[in-house]
């Protein structure tokens, strides 16, 4: 940081002395470049570099590709109508056989899988009764292993399979697919599953949001209206179970809200409920549990920006003759919009995200677009509508953290401070 | 706000009724944690208070389901695991984010917004896509399934705490300190550990708190990366809450309550001490 005064001979001109501070100026902030670089070269290896990856296996499409690359070559020469040539259908016989020998058809056939479920079995199965040599008629002698070979829909899959890059993940994440014209179009009612859980998990984050809003304004206006001792003591309360486990508090709400449970005995004891209600393993227990677990993050933006409002001001509307409710409507409230903003704002972008809470107190129909995210990934190995999936999550939580960072400013984004 | 002594009996209401439902909510705020610690003391396998533990009788409470924890490999093992993991990364974090927390905070950083966005990326992207990558990404380069894996990826989500803590410690710091010790003759070594450091140690042990406790309650990534190996305290609570949830369980919830009440308090008081020291709030 020091700097080095070199003895002046001669009083230099302002021109000189100019370029001597852009020089500095420009050594200094590469030394704070510098400083950061670690850091940036970290991150960039084991956080960024992997999302990237992600994204790009949402739309990766090598596993025909790299089993039979031939015929890979071939079907992208294909213009797509009708059956294929024979000389396309005898490389991907001949390929196919040989794959299925080195045992990578099983990556392609769980790639056609994915576009068509049902495929898997059926290319397993010609894998294992073609001939070794490819055969004369392939057209014919695939056609006579199985019925499919003879639809065009089989073939134009195929043909998906060996472009260099495919839309199928992203296309059937917002529940689309293309058809047999290569038209966008909606999916079958029935395999329609993922706008529902998109919508589900609009509605979760949504109810989640309102609800530590409505917990969270009147304990964040009790706590800036104590004296700052006892509003610091109380805020360790609330500190505290940001501090405490997801875990430990979703088991709590587990213990809490189960049949046996404390606070179903309780009800019962006092005669108020017969029998225990079911409170925990469905949407009720998600939404408890998530807005515990979130409360905090709305109370914080909310007392701070709530500290900063002058008592005065609503003092000053009283005695002007307003009634403590228009007070509070037209002189605290809109002074409080920015912290309900901005605590809207990171519940909302947090619950969209959540994956541990509704996996252990929700039941099956509660889960939300991360949990299909590590379904896909860890259960059925479908790496990429898992990346799909997550890219659509993603593309979402961004754009609300933009949002974010307009409303609040990205300074202000803390640890809940 | 205490009630003034002229209030008409609406206003009465109208405070108390208040300040009954600000207590509701602090009891939903605070309950579901410290319900579960007499519980973990139940000497029945049950979740309810029974009528001895009611009634404060002695026989109604054992300690055996501690017994249970200290006693089972698996958990033993698990919480090691968990010590290694949070303590190795939070190393990691706290190196790594103070050094560039130092270089955020000089006047002349060049692209301060950008590279901040991106220091604290980990924090805002959901847990779920940071784990689904890494897992993707941490496999095709052998990464996956080892301890070096889990350590790099609890570091990666530790650091945005450590920048954001000792930045904002560093915005408060007085620039004129600097220029003075070196008016003195300190070199910047010297001006690094005898000033500089000792001022914004609070705001690092701070964040590498914030580090450790990320880490050490982190299961979605362990949930991606590990083996059985590699599992953690999460991990296995992960596991035994989604089987069947045992008072075993509750122990271990009460000794993490208590792990993070600890680390809360030392905080706090780093806050406490580090706004005493420089007679400025943060």
């Amino acid at each position: 940081m020091s700097e080095t005064v070199a003895p002046l001979a001669a009083p230099p001109s302002s021109g000189a002395i100019r370029r001597a501070k852009r020089r500095s100026d420009r050594a200094r902030a590469w030394r704070a470049f510098g400083l950061t670089l670690p850091l940036l070269g970290f991150l960039l290896v084991f956080f960024l570099l992997p999302i990237a990856d992600m994204l790009r296996l949402a739309v990766a499409n090598d596993e025909l590709a790299r089993a039979m690359p031939a015929a890979a070559t071939a079907l992208r020469g294909w213009d797509g109508e009708g059956l294929p040539p024979e000389e396309v259908a005898r490389t991907l016989a001949g390929e196919m056989r040989a794959a299925y020998e080195a045992r990578t058809l099983a990556d392609v056939a769980k790639r056609l899988n994915n576009d068509n479920p049902g495929y898997r079995s059926m290319l397993m199965a010609t894998g294992r009764k073609l001939p070794d040599a490819p055969p004369d008629d392939a057209l014919g002698a695939l056609a006579a292993i199985d019925d499919a070979w003879n639809n065009p829909a089989l073939w134009q899959a195929f043909r998906r399979a060996a472009a260099p890059w495919t839309d199928l993940y992203v296309l059937q994440s917002l529940d689309l697919e293309r058809g047999p014209d290569g038209a966008i179009q909606a999916r079958p009612e029935g395999q329609a599953v993922y706008r529902i859980i998109l919508w589900r998990t609009f509605e979760i984050s949504l109810l989640v949001t309102l609800a530590c809003l409505v917990l969270a304004y009147p304990l964040a206006y009790k706590l800036a209206h104590l004296d700052e001792g006892t509003a610091n003591l109380l805020m360790i309360l609330v500190l505290l179970p940001f501090w405490t486990s997801l875990l430990v508090r979703s088991a709590a709400w587990i213990v809490l809200l189960q049949r046996e449970g404390p606070i179903n005995g309780f009800l019962q004891s006092i005669g108020l409920i017969d029998a225990p209600l079911a409170l925990v393993f469905n949407r009720t227990g998600v939404l408890i549990a998530m807005t515990h677990v979130l409360l905090p993050f709305m109370v914080l933006p909310l007392y701070a920006v709530m500290r900063g409002i002058p008592k005065s001001h609503v003092r000053a509307a009283l005695s002007l003759g307003s009634t403590p409710f228009t007070a509070f409507r037209r002189v605290f409230l809109p002074q409080t919009l920015p912290g309900i903003g901005a605590g809207a704002l990171l519940v909302f972008i947090l619950a969209i995200g959540y994956y541990i809470t509704p996996a252990l107190v929700g039941g099956a129909d509660d889960q939300m677009l991360a949990y299909f995210v590590a379904f896909f990934t860890l259960q059925t190995v479908n790496w990429g509508m898992a990346a799909a999936l997550a890219s659509v999550l993603l593309v979402a939580v961004t754009a609300l953290y933009f949002l974010y960072a307009r409303v609040v400013g990205i300074d202000r984004i803390g640890v809940g401070g | 706000m205490a009630l003034p002594s002229h209030a008409e009996p609406i206003d009465k209401v109208y405070y108390y009724g208040f300040r009954f439902v600000c207590t509701l909510i602090f009891i939903f705020l605070i309950a579901p944690i410290f319900v579960i610690i007499p519980l973990s003391f139940n000497a029945e396998p049950y979740f309810t208070f029974s009528t001895g533990m009611l009634h404060f009788d002695p026989a109604a409470y054992s300690t055996r389901w501690y017994q249970d924890f200290w006693n089972n490999k698996e958990w033993i093992h698990s919480l090691q695991n968990s010590f290694i993991i949070a303590i190795a990364s939070t190393i990691l974090a706290t190196t790594l984010g103070t050094i560039a927390a130092l270089g955020l905070s000089r006047p002349h950083m060049p692209f301060r917004g950008l590279i901040m966005g991106l220091l604290i990326s980990p924090m805002i992207v959901p847990l779920i896509i940071s784990a689904a990558a890494m897992f993707f990404f941490y496999s095709s380069i052998g990464l996956s399934q080892t301890y070096a894996g889990i350590i790099l990826a609890h570091t990666a989500l530790g650091i945005p705490f450590v920048v954001i803590t000792v930045t904002a410690t560093l915005s408060s710091f007085d620039q004129s300190l600097v220029r003075a010790a070196q008016n003195m003759g300190a070199d910047m070594r010297t001006t690094f550990f005898k000033v500089i450091l000792p001022l914004i140690t609070p705001g690092v042990i701070s964040g590498a708190l914030f580090a450790f406790i990320t880490s050490f309650d982190e299961v979605v990534v362990v949930l991606f990366l590990s083996s059985f190996e590699q599992r953690t305290v999460p991990r296995q609570m992960w596991s035994g809450i989604r089987e069947e949830i045992s008072p075993t369980i509750l122990a271990v919830a009460t000794i993490l309550i208590a792990i993070s009440v600890v680390l809360l308090v030392v905080v706090e008081l780093l806050r406490r001490r580090s706004v005493r020291i420089r007679g400025i709030r943060e």
